[in-house]
Formats: C-alpha cells, structure tokens, sequence
C-alpha cells in the first residue's frame, strides 16, 4: 500500500447538519479516512450516525462544512455520480428482480456489456460465496444471503468507497459474528475504502482499522480499537467500550502527569487525561480486570478496601461486585487461572490497582 | 394421542362453525340483495315462458310446419283463434303481443285488432276469416314471429345483444345494417373505460405517490382530501360538472374571457362524450388513487436511494426500481376503474347527450322504457361475461392474488 495508504480518502470538514434549523444533529465533524481504511462510527441510537453516512452518499447536504472526495469537494455531485457503494440497514435488494439482476443493475445503467457483467456477477457471487443462487428471488434468502447479496450489490460495480449502514443489525448474534469476520475477509481481498456504521461495540472492534465514537452529533474520541479500550480519553467513550469503573471524584493535587483525586472517601492517584486542576471535578475510569484482590500490599499504588458483595461465575472469569470507595457496585473480574484464593460474600478484602490503570477523565453530569 | 386428535378435530370444527355463524348475515344479505336477483335476470335472459304458456296448442301445431311450403294448415288457424280469444280474456295478450312484436315489428296492433274482430266470431274458415281481417295473417312472417317467441328458452335476446338474428332456416346472421346499435355501443363503452382507466391512472399515480411519501400526518389529510368527493352526492358532483362544462359555464366564460376562443366559438364540453369522459373521470378516481397507495405504501422508499446510490437515473429508478413494484396496485386500480366504468350509468345519462350513452344507459332503456327485459339481461349477461372475461385475463398474466387492494 505504502504511499496510497497515506492519502485522504475522504475528508469531513468542519460538517454541521441540522434537520429542523435549530438542533444540530452533527456538530462540526473532522475526520480525515484514508484510502483502503476501514473506519466506524459507532454511537448509540439518534447519535447521528446515519446522517454522516447520508450526507457521504449524497443524499442529505450538510448544513455548514464541506466533504472532500480525493480531495475535490463533492456537495454538487448528486449521489448517483459519486460512485460510492452503499449497504442499507435493511438491505433494500429489489424484490421483483432475482438476485442476478440485482447484482446486474448498477453495470446496466452504467451500460457495461453484457458480457463483462456477467462475469462481475460471477465473481462477486464468489466473493460472497453465494455462487449458484443467481436466480433465486431476494425473498427466497436467508436474512444472512440477502445481507451477502446486499453487500456484494455494493461491490459489484468496484466502487473505491463503500458505505455501510448498520449492516448486521437485523441478524442474530451467531450469524452476525460469522459475517464480521466475512465483512472483514472482503475489506482485505478487495482493498476497498470503508465507512461502517453500527452501534455495536464489539462489530465495531472486530473490523475496524479505527472507530469514532459518536455521541449526540459530536465525535467523542477517534482511535483504534485498542486505543479505544485501553486509552479511553471521554468518560462517554470508557463507558460505551467494554465494561468500566466509573467514580466521580475531586481533584486534589496535580503532579506532571498524575494527579491525586478524593472519590468516595478515598484519595486515589490517577493518570491525567483531562487537563485538570486542584478542585475540578473529574470521572475515574478503572477497567475491572485491572483491579488485584488481596495482592501483595504496597505492590500497587492504589490500594483500598472493600467488602465482597456478590460473586458470579462466568466460566472463563470471576466477577465480583465489591463495595469500595463509597459505591456498592465497584466490579473486578478475574480471569479462571487455577490457584486464585478463594472468595466469600462478605469478607472484607484489600484491593488495588496502578495510577496507570486509573484514567481521570472529563467530570460527566448524569 | 388418538383421543387428544379427536379433540382437536372437535375445537377445529367448532371454530370453523363460529367463523361461519359470523359470516352468515352477510352471506344471506348477500343472497337475497345480489345473488337472487343477479340469477333472476340471468334466467330471464334465456327464458320467456309468455308467449308459450299463452298459445300452447298453437306451438304445438306450428312444430309440424316447416315454414318452407306457404302458410300453415288450417288447424293452426284454428287453434291460434281460440287462444288468442283466450289470451284476451285473461287480458295477457299485451304482453304476448308485445313479445313477438319484438321479433316482428307491427303486429302488435295487427294482433290486438284481430282479437277484437274475432271475440263474434264462432266458426271457421279461420284461415280466410283471419287474411280478411288483416294482411298479416297471410304472411309466413308472421308465423316465423309467433313460433320463434313460443319457445321457452330462447337464444333470442342474446343474438339480439350481438346485433345477430336467426333466420326462419334456423341460421344465426348478422343484423341487417341500420338495426346493428348493441356492438358498436360495446365497443364504445369499452373504449370510453379504456380512456377513463388511463386518465384515471395518469391523474392517480402521482397523487398516490405522493401520499406514498409524505409523511403520516400528512398523508392522513391529503387521505382525507381524495375522499372528500364520496362526502357529497354523485348527483351533486356530477350536477356541478353542468355547471362547469356547460356552454354558458365557468370554463367557456373563463377562456372566453381570457380571450383564448370568442364568444360563438364556445367549446361543447358537456351532453356528448367529452362530458361523459371528464365527470367518469372525476368520479372514478378515487378507486384508483386507494389500491395505488396501499400498494406504494408498502414499498421501501430506501429502495430510490439505493437505485441512486447504484448509478441509476431517477427515470432509471423509477422504471426499473419503483414502477414494477407498484404495478399490483396498478392492475387493481385499473380492474376496478375499468369494471365500475363499463357498467356506470347515472354520469352518462346525466352529462352523456346522446353521442356519450355507454351499454348501461342501454340497458336501463329496456328496463324502463321498452319494457323488453329479456334483452336488458342479455345485455348484462354479455357485460358480466366480458368482466370474468378481463379478470381471468389478469389472473393469468399478473395473478389475482398479487392484486393490491388494501
Ligand atoms: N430526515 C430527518 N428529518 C428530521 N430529523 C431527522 C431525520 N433523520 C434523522 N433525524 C434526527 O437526527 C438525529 C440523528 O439521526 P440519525 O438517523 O443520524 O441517528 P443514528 O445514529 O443513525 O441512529 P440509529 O442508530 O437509531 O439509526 C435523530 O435525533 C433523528 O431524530
Ligand atoms: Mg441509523
């Protein structure tokens, strides 16, 4: 890939969108997609996800902002002509055209020969490996196959960028899993741009190159998966991606990189991620596997104490729910490793954790 | 397991019993106001038991002369006395004068003075009695006339309905020239439908379409906006198309006006075939306009995006993408205009002059006016007929269970 990895794909500037004149469903977005990259938006319901894609496609025009498509603007073009290949949430294969026809529309109203598209047809049909169902009617797929046939009608005409919205949403858990990973076989083999939408954190991090986090019309934090997980700079982002500890706390000392916050009764140290001063109220974020029962004291530089509350086994790991700080519900897991001590509903225990693990992030009212 | 079956098959036939105590007024509703009447006419279109039930003996007689060797013997003569003296005092000669007077024209009155002339009369000769007292009676014409309306069940009025006649040999022949009106009034009534059907169908569609797409409250008020014309009186509606078309009406006043015809040049919009056309037209645009929606309503308007998003044209999306997958509702609202406009009668005779009747108008002619009942069934025998006709046709091609009606 080397120099065509470097360049912009698609490039959102300063994008405001607003339905109604007064609310702003997207708030001045700047994201900058490589080519080849494969980007998510991922939020919760009304975030404004659909809207970004929208307006990508061609089908909403942004309120303030441009979109740049290999670096030329593109709100004049109309979607048709930007070439973009878009999977909707509900599919919207055509039901009175076969499968092959449905493949064949986009190459017949770009006039492609009827030789030459016979074998896209044929080759997306490998690619999604649903060779030989041609002629079957869309409702006569699985929810799976018409999902296959959806993306492989974006495909087809070998658009550069593809756009998916939520693609997977209305498929069960086993079957979404499966196609994750044939959504991300696809973004190998062919090479293509793709902006994903969902507001599934795990799809997300399955397939993703980087993932935005996208609340109410505002890009929380921008990152790899990994990034996300581990370097969650937004209380949002460390709630929406996997599981976290989140304390309100009080800053009451700053030291470079570290600062002192008094949560619940405690004083605890935490690594700075939000600029922050003596007295400003902060959000602790402590991921559960991070946090030592009854480890060796003085190891860690947090160390607390806490009463086990409820104990649940989850085969691979051992979750606790402690009383710690002045909350009942601080949750610790331990992965299954034979030898760990045994625990009770009740016993008092000391807990600790590394001001590293400990991310004092921005003070969130809810 | 086998008890249990048994049970099932009880609660089954029980369930099958509720479901048709509900239908059941209505299938007797339906019985006694469509069906009964429906079969009545139907028969009466084949069946005319007057004539035959009046002169029997002479029926009879007639069935040994074969028309071909001159006048009939003079037992007919006879036999055809008596029962004509008979028919006039059980006071039916009206109507079996009136039946072959159909066939026949002129012998009603030939008929009712031959009874008159007869009631003295006693002893034959009828043959010479009868040929004084009127010409007719040496006609064989007028035998072919008293044995073709003898027959019970007749072809008559259904050969008559196709402008066809069957000749004294018992060949079927078309009507001669000037009496042919039935098939040329069929053609018209199917083109004028034709016509309606399109209009319907091409001041419809993008009404239905856009109610399609517009959002629910308002698609509930422009709902409302195309049903607006089942609130007032089809009388009322088709009255105010008078108003409108008519020479001296708002619309020639206004183009008049507006200095685009002069004042003798006033256009004739009304009392001919345009009016007809125009107020059907209004009136049956409402049963267009419903199948189409409900059947646009049902499809995904994502599906336009995503033809976009393909490469499509919006003449490309709409064609290909959106116009296939409207057509059940098409056809339905095609079937139902067209079938409403083929047997519509009020509008027509209201607006229609005499250049814009349609069969209908015919057909209640000989309900109220002509009286001749038997031809009135025939002729919606074959209007019913062409209907099962066009449905089976659309069954075939599009199949009526993809038919878009709610
Ligand atoms: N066509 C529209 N007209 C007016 N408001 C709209 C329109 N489409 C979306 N909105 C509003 O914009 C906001 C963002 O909507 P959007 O569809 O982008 O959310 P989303 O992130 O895709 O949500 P979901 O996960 O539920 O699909 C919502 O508050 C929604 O109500
Ligand atoms: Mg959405």
């Amino acid at each position: 890939m080397g120099n065509r990895a470097r360049t912009a794909h698609v490039e959102f500037r300063g994008i405001s969108k607003s339905y109604d004149g007064r609310t702003l469903v997207v708030k001045n977005l700047d994201l900058s997609i490589r080519t080849g990259e494969f980007v998510t938006f991922l939020g919760p319901s009304g975030s404004g996800k659909t809207t970004i894609l929208m307006m990508l496609a061609g089908f909403q025009s942004p309120t303030a902002g441009e979109i740049l498509l290999d670096g030329r603007p593109i709100q004049d073009l109309p979607a048709r002509k930007r070439g973009i290949g878009m999977v909707f949430q509900n599919y919207a294969l055509f039901p009175h055209m076969t499968v092959g026809a449905n493949l064949a529309f986009p190459l017949e109203v770009r006039n492609v020969g009827a030789e030459e598209r016979t074998e896209l047809v044929d080759r997306v049909l490998r690619l999604v490996r649903l060779e030989g169902f041609a002629d079957r009617r869309p409702s006569q797929l699985s929810g799976g196959q018409q999902q296959r046939v959806a993306i492989a009608r974006a495909l087809v005409f070998e658009p550069e960028l593809v756009l998916m919205d939520e693609p997977l949403g209305a498929l069960d858990r086993s079957l979404r899993d499966e196609m994750q990973y044939e959504i991300r076989r696809i973004h190998r083999t062919l090479d293509v741009t793709v902006v994903y939408v969902t507001h599934d954190q795990q799809e997300a991090m399955v397939m993703s190159d980087r993932i935005a986090v996208l609340r109410e019309g505002i890009v929380e934090q921008i990152a790899v998966p990994e990034g996300l997980y581990e370097e969650p700079e937004r209380a949002f982002v460390a709630r929406f991606i996997g599981e976290s500890n989140l304390l309100k706390g009080r800053v009451t000392a700053v030291l470079d990189e570290v600062c002192e916050v008094e949560t619940g009764g405690e004083k605890v140290h935490a690594l700075k991620v939000v600029a922050c001063e003596t007295g400003d109220p902060v959000t602790l974020s402590i991921r559960p596997e991070r946090v030592a029962i009854n480890s060796v004291p003085g190891r860690y530089k947090n160390e607390v104490s806490a009463t086990v509350e409820d104990l649940t086994f989850l085969g691979d790991q051992l979750r606790v729910r402690l009383t710690a700080c002045g909350r009942s519900d601080f949750i610790v897991t331990i992965p299954n490793i034979v030898g760990h001590s045994p625990l009770l509903r009740g016993d008092s225990v000391r807990i600790g954790w590394t001001a590293l693990d400990c991310r004092a992030l921005n003070h969130e009212r809810s | 397991m086998a008890g249990s079956l048994r049970v099932s098959a009880r609660l089954h036939r029980r369930a099958q019993l509720r479901a048709f105590g509900l239908v059941a007024p209505l299938l007797i509703f339906v019985g006694l106001t469509f069906v009964t009447p429906l079969a009545t006419m139907l028969v009466r279109s084949v069946y005319d038991p007057v004539v035959a039930d009046a002169l029997p003996e002479t029926q009879m007689l007639l069935k040994d002369w074969d028309g071909e060797e001159g006048l009939p013997s003079e037992a007919v003569y006879a036999a055809v006395a008596k029962e004509l003296k008979r028919a006039g005092a059980e006071r039916t000669l009206g109507q079996v004068a009136s039946r072959i007077n159909r066939v026949q024209g002129g012998l009603r009155s030939a008929l009712a003075r031959t009874e008159r002339a007869l009631r003295d009369v006693e002893q034959g000769p009828w043959r010479e009695t009868m040929g004084a007292i009127d010409p007719i009676w040496a006609d064989p014409a007028t035998w072919h006339a008293i044995q073709a309306t003898g027959e019970r069940f007749t072809s008559r009025h259904y050969l008559n309905a196709l402008d066809l006649q069957r000749l004294p040999s018992g060949a079927v022949v078309a009507q001669p020239q000037e009496r042919r009106i039935y098939l040329r009034l069929f053609w018209r009534t199917i083109i004028v439908s034709s016509i309606i059907t399109l209009l319907c169908l091409a001041l419809g569609y993008p009404i239905a379409l856009l109610i399609a797409r517009s959002p629910p409250h308002r698609a509930n008020l422009l709902l409302i906006l195309v049903l607006v014309p089942f609130w007032t009186s089809l009388l009322v509606r088709t009255t105010a198309w008078i108003v409108l078309l008519q020479t001296q009406g708002v619309l020639n006043d206004l183009l008049v006006v507006l200095g685009l015809i002069n004042d003798d040049g006033r256009l004739a919009m009304v009392y001919n075939m345009t009016g007809t056309i125009v107020a059907m037209t209004h009136v049956l645009l409402p049963f267009m306009v419903l199948p189409l929606y409900s059947v646009m309503r049902g499809i995904p308007s994502v599906h336009m995006k995503a033809a976009a998003s393909l490469g499509a044209k919006p003449l490309q999306a709409f064609l290909r993408v959106y116009w296939p997958q409207s057509l059940p509702g098409v056809g339905a609202g095609a079937l139902l205009v067209f079938i409403l406009a083929i047997g519509y009668y009020i509008t027509p005779a209201l607006v229609g002059g005499s250049d814009g009747q349609l069969i209908s108008n015919m057909i209640a002619y000989h309900m109220q006016t002509s009286l001749n009942w038997g031809l009135a069934a025939a002729l919606g025998g074959v209007l019913l007929v062409g209907v099962l006709v066009l449905y089976a046709v659309y069954d075939r091609l599009v199949g009526v269970e993809r038919m878009g009606l709610g």
